[in-house]
């Protein structure tokens, strides 16, 4: 349409003829318009996020109520106990009695691979326990969560820490 | 030999299909928008493979801000008008009814009921110049645990997302959870971004 629409085909007076009506041609320059189309377009289409955020659900233990029957127990052989330090550094250990502290970290080669050995090692009566301390950040408690929906972790728990488990920590200089 | 003539063609074409496309998208685009709600702060949310997608209605968002700061939003105009009468009444401040047409349509805030009657009568515009110190959490004054449960009082059907900046400190969301835990709230969202499994 780069073309001005010139003042119509017909127009003039011929000499001695009839007085035609102007006839105004057909075609409007569309060029404007388009401009402000694809300005728009660009616009909605650079504005829009198509990727709606993902959650992750977290169900948490409900408060115990003082009928309930006491938990079964448990085997400490069977329990891993993860700490989540600072400096996105991830203390583990198994057992509670005299606790070998490993330092890992976050990645597919550490704390994933130790999870995925002792979960074949152990079966189906692994039991994880997370234990955020106060100088980890929100960012590790998803990571290490996102480990366990990656990792198939099926009995895990999010607890607070205790009191050894901090000494433990500042013991390897990570609290 | 003949010379050959290059054909010469109109330099003017037939944009109409081109352009009926280019509104077509344009409409496209303009129904399917939806433009993301101003956030008071900048939450840069941690990353995950989890791959649930968040309900659209009935969602409670609890914001955590990197410095611990918290703000509450929970979607549903009709919902809030009275979710804000009701919170007035435990507070013993009575709301205008201008105060609750603003606050229906509020995006995410953090403030202490106190401050809310004058960050409502502020100017949508002045209202970014106002300090948002955070819906206090504290064991001692903990106005969050009021908000959660006059939004279920009036919207059982809540569903409560996190969404917490990752470099937001443990502590804070701690009490957040412990928050919940302590109004029966067991199951509830993390939202997060998502990242390609490695």
């Amino acid at each position: 349409m780069a073309e001005v629409s010139s003042g119509g085909g017909g127009g003039g007076h011929k000499k001695g003829g009839k007085v035609r009506s102007k006839k105004q041609s057909t075609k409007i320059d569309m060029t404007p318009m388009v401009d402000l189309a694809f300005l728009l377009l660009t616009f909605f289409m650079l504005a829009t996020t198509f990727n709606k955020p993902k959650t992750m659900e977290l169900v948490m233990p409900e408060k115990p109520n003082p009928n309930d029957p006491a938990p079964p127990k448990v085997n400490e052989k069977n329990v891993m106990t993860i700490l989540l330090a600072k400096n996105n550094k991830v203390v583990w250990y198994i057992g509670s009695t005299d606790p070998q502290p490993t330092i890992t970290s976050f990645s597919a080669t550490g704390i994933r691979k130790v999870i995925l050995e002792k979960s074949r090692e152990i079966g189906k009566k692994f039991v994880i326990l997370i234990k955020p301390s106060d100088v980890s950040t929100y960012k590790n408690v998803v990571d290490i969560l996102d480990e366990m929906s990656i990792t198939n972790a099926r009995s895990f728990a999010i607890v607070d820490m205790a009191p050894a488990d901090i000494d433990l920590l500042k013991a390897q200089s990570l609290y | 030999m003949a010379k050959v003539k290059p054909h010469r063609t109109s330099p003017s074409l037939d944009m109409t299909p081109m352009v009926d496309l280019a509104f077509l998208l344009v409409t496209f685009f303009m129904l399917t928008t939806k433009f993301n709600p101003e956030e008071p702060v900048a939450v840069d949310m941690p990353k995950s493979t989890a791959e649930i997608r968040l309900p659209d209605t009935n969602i409670l968002t609890i914001l955590i801000a990197k410095d611990g700061k918290v703000f509450y939003n929970m979607d549903n105009k009709l919902k809030r008008a009275q979710l804000i009468r009701e919170i007035g009444s435990r507070y013993s401040i009575t709301f205008t009814p201008e105060q609750v047409e603003r606050f229906s349509v509020l995006p995410s805030f953090g403030l202490p009921v106190a401050n809310l009657p004058e960050y409502l009568d502020a100017e949508p515009e002045a209202r970014k110049e106002l300090p948002q110190p955070g819906i206090p959490v504290d064991s001692l004054n903990n106005q969050l645990k009021d908000w959660l449960v006059y939004s279920r009082m009036v919207n059982p059907g809540l569903r409560i997302a996190i969404k917490g900046d990752g470099a937001a400190n443990y502590p804070v969301i701690k009490k957040i959870i412990g928050t919940l835990q302590d109004n029966n709230i067991s199951r509830f969202n993390l939202i997060t971004n998502l990242e390609s499994a490695q």
